[in-house]
């Protein structure tokens, strides 16, 4: 069974109000058509084993605080999707806009196109084995991954002749990792981002992610399973370690 | 090294004639002044923070603390203080860190005004005698209150009520998070709160299960660094922060070194043991104030529209205006925090410089909210310096709905304010997750000690009241005709609009 609620000219809230009482009653499948705008969708939504399918264009902090459900839209996103997410899986067939995954925790963010700036901005983990993943299909622009504390960042830059173009990448970073495919120009890392070579077993740990992300769009993961790739990490991680002295 | 040592801080003696040489001031001091050679006890004043532990415990007042005991050549400008910075960063070329609050010798306003009392005209009120109600609501409140009659003839209530947290004094514990400070510090503040009817922030450090029992007295803080925040916590607390300044530090971040991220610690913010816990400057998905408004809601939304949200800044030169686009943003309550508020660490340039002093800003956000008609869409808390029921008196004639408390409350629990927080070696078990230290903190005790000062201060705010001839919380809220400046310029009564003594 799958619940459809039209959300045609509905405000967010009667609108979330709608998915949660429909989850507490055990609705697996919901399908929001006619989304314009609504924020908030998904916001502290739990629930492993729900799927909410979004047609539209959903509004800022979609799948915020989300713990466990599954999210795919058909559409673009705006602003922050993922924002502090818990868990779960949140797929953009489309671009999306600023602070996407902002102090994302755990679960997957997969964008087909592009993300606007600060995406993974302050993305951390606590789990270290379940870390949060956050795949741009296209581009990124400027503070991607800055203060970033744990996760991975990965820029696979499809149909462009340079993945990332913008600067100040994983400025501040002090934990989890940035993977950009082909070469990241030295002038665009922010300070304390290093960069890495990227080898054989870094492939081998992405390789879940990229044939996740592949699966999500209907694209041969065969294609990106080479070591074109730029990985960027903490030059330390404890960046401001020696920044102070006692009074 | 060329520059050579600076004199000693402190300088700790014994009288050999009074110690019986029990050895506890070796046991109490964490920063190892003192050691015992042979059958003496000996001292090591540099390591002496002033942190009185080893007063406070020697049995047999046999220990004497002198501060600055060698005399620099005085000089008005070049201060002993001011000297030892430049060697300081002369040597390190680092940022300063400092602890507690602000330490420049500026006037207090507090000080600077007085309050009223009824003589003859008007009989002041014995609160012996007289119900004094101090039980004060922060949150929304309606402009206006519809009704309705229902079938049966009952007048009914039409207006929809926003969530409000309600007080019974008008105090509460400011936000210290579990890491800057200890959990028996935590617990104890919680129990005192629990029982006293009011509340405490959580800090942004989550919520240790621990305090689970007393959640519904809990205000959960969401910071820039989102530590320990996931759906769960936002619901626990009995309202929700969201911190974007502190008094002590405006502007800047927030910083826990990876030596204090313990196993506790680490699963209470949700972060990997021994990592460093940063929290940026600015909350990245906040740039504007139309982001602050999706925050909030998104908060709110998050809670189903049951959890009052706060919005804490520091108190800086614009905060009125800033104040009035909170009240706007669907926020229930703003905290201003003065520059004279206390934290476990700040770059002392910070501490020192930025901010202004919380007497102006409460009489300035008060104003403005009222010049603006939005005063009743949200409550002010007013924090950072209040240390008695004085303060707490005249921030609320000033405008305030209520107060927070921080470095009150730890002296409570036996902080002689030694501002040196940012160590972990707190010998009161108060800023520190070392086991051995904590554990010289019972929660049970603290507890007690808290709620006797929320207590004590909230008997003398009634006796206040009473002498004002006001019986209610609510007349006195923004009554600056109870206060007078003294010695005061012309700005800053104008600033305060409080009339001079004698006008």
């Amino acid at each position: 069974m799958t619940l459809k609620i039209d959300a045609k000219g509905m405000h967010y809230t009667p609108l979330n109000r709608q998915i949660k009482a429909a989850v507490a009653e055990g609705e697996k499948d919901i399908v929001l058509e006619n989304v314009l705008g609504q924020r908030f969708i998904a916001d502290g939504l739990k629930g492993e084993d729900v799927r909410l399918i979004i047609k539209g264009v959903p509004g800022g902090d979609l799948a915020m605080f989300m713990s466990g459900p599954t999210c795919i839209v058909y559409g673009n996103g705006e602003h922050a999707p993922g924002n502090t997410m818990n868990s779960g899986l949140l797929v953009i067939h489309g671009s999306a806009g600023d602070a996407v995954a902002h102090g994302m925790r755990g679960g997957k963010v997969y964008i087909q196109k592009n993300i606007g700036y600060r995406g993974g901005i302050h993305m951390k983990q606590y789990d270290l084995k379940v870390r949060p993943v956050l795949v741009i299909g296209g581009t990124a622009h400027s503070f991607l991954g800055e203060y970033m504390a744990g996760g991975l960042v990965l820029v696979l830059g499809i149909g462009l002749k340079k993945a990332i173009t913008d600067r100040g990448i994983g400025s501040g970073i002090h934990g989890g990792e940035i993977i950009i495919r082909g070469e990241v120009e030295d002038h665009l890392l922010g300070v304390g981002a290093k960069k890495f070579e990227f080898t054989k077993a870094d492939l081998e740990r992405i390789k879940p992610e990229i044939e996740g992300f592949c699966a999500q769009f209907g694209l041969d993961p065969a294609e990106f399973l080479d070591t074109n790739y730029t990985r960027i990490a903490p030059a330390s991680s404890r960046p401001f370690a020696g920044k102070y002295v006692w009074e | 090294m060329s520059l050579g040592s600076v004199p000693l801080r402190y300088k700790i003696s014994i009288d050999r004639e009074q110690c019986m040489d029990c050895g506890r001031c070796i046991e109490n001091c964490s920063y190892g002044v003192y050691r015992r050679e042979g059958d003496r006890i000996i001292t090591e004043s540099r390591k002496c923070t002033a942190c009185m532990r080893c007063i406070a415990m020697c049995p047999r007042d046999a220990i004497t603390l002198t501060e600055n005991p060698v005399d620099y050549r005085s000089h008005p400008l070049w201060t002993p203080e001011a000297r030892e910075d430049v060697l300081r960063q002369a040597r390190s070329g680092k940022i300063i860190l400092s602890g507690m609050g602000n330490t420049q010798p500026h006037p207090s306003i507090f000080d600077r005004l007085l309050l009223d009392a009824c003589q003859v005209t008007n009989p002041s009120i014995d609160p012996l005698r007289e119900p004094m109600e101090l039980r004060t609501y922060i949150g929304k409140k309606p402009s206006k209150l519809q009704f309705k009659k229902s079938e049966a003839g009952d007048v009914e209530l039409e207006t929809k009520l926003a969530p409000n947290l309600k007080l019974e004094t008008p105090i509460m514990v400011g936000h210290m998070s579990f890491g800057a400070i200890s959990l028996n510090a935590q617990l104890s503040l919680a129990k005192a709160v629990s029982e006293l009817g009011t509340y405490m922030g959580t800090g942004e450090g989550g919520m240790h299960r621990a305090l689970y029992p007393y959640q519904n007295n809990l205000i959960a803080q969401v910071a820039s660094g989102r530590f320990g925040v996931d759906v769960d916590y936002l619901k626990r607390g009995a309202a929700i922060e969201i911190k974007i300044g502190q008094g002590a530090k405006p502007g800047i971040g927030g910083h826990l070194p990876g030596e204090k991220v313990s196993a506790e610690v680490s699963l209470t913010r949700m972060i990997p043991e021994g990592s460093d816990a940063i929290s940026p400057a600015p909350h990245h998905d906040i740039y504007s104030i139309e982001d602050l408004v999706q925050l909030v809601r998104s908060l709110k939304e998050a809670t189903d529209w049951q959890k009052p949200v706060f919005v804490k800044i520091a108190a800086v030169h614009n905060v009125s205006a800033i104040a009035a686009g909170i009240a706007r943003s669907s926020a229930d309550a703003v905290v201003i925090d003065g520059y004279r508020g206390g934290t476990g660490a700040a770059p002392k340039v910070f501490r020192d410089h930025v901010g202004i002093p919380i007497e102006a800003a409460i009489a300035s956000v008060d104003k403005k909210l009222r010049e603006q008609g939005v005063r009743n869409e949200v409550s002010v808390i007013a924090s950072g310096g209040i240390r008695n029921s004085a303060d707490l008196t005249k921030s609320i004639a000033l405008g305030a709905d209520a107060v927070y408390i921080g470095t009150a409350a730890l002296i409570a629990l036996g902080c002689r304010v030694c501002g040196n927080c940012y160590r972990g070696l707190c010998p009161w078990g108060i800023a520190t997750q070392r086991p051995e230290l904590v554990s010289r903190l019972n929660p049970d005790e603290g507890a007690e000690q808290v709620s006797n000062l929320i207590k004590g201060w909230t008997l003398e705010l009634k006796e206040l009241m009473g002498a004002a001839g006001l019986n209610s919380i609510e007349s006195l809220r923004g009554n600056r005709d109870r206060l007078r400046g003294f010695m005061l310029d012309e700005g800053m009564l104008e600033i305060l609009d409080v009339k001079n003594v004698g006008a």
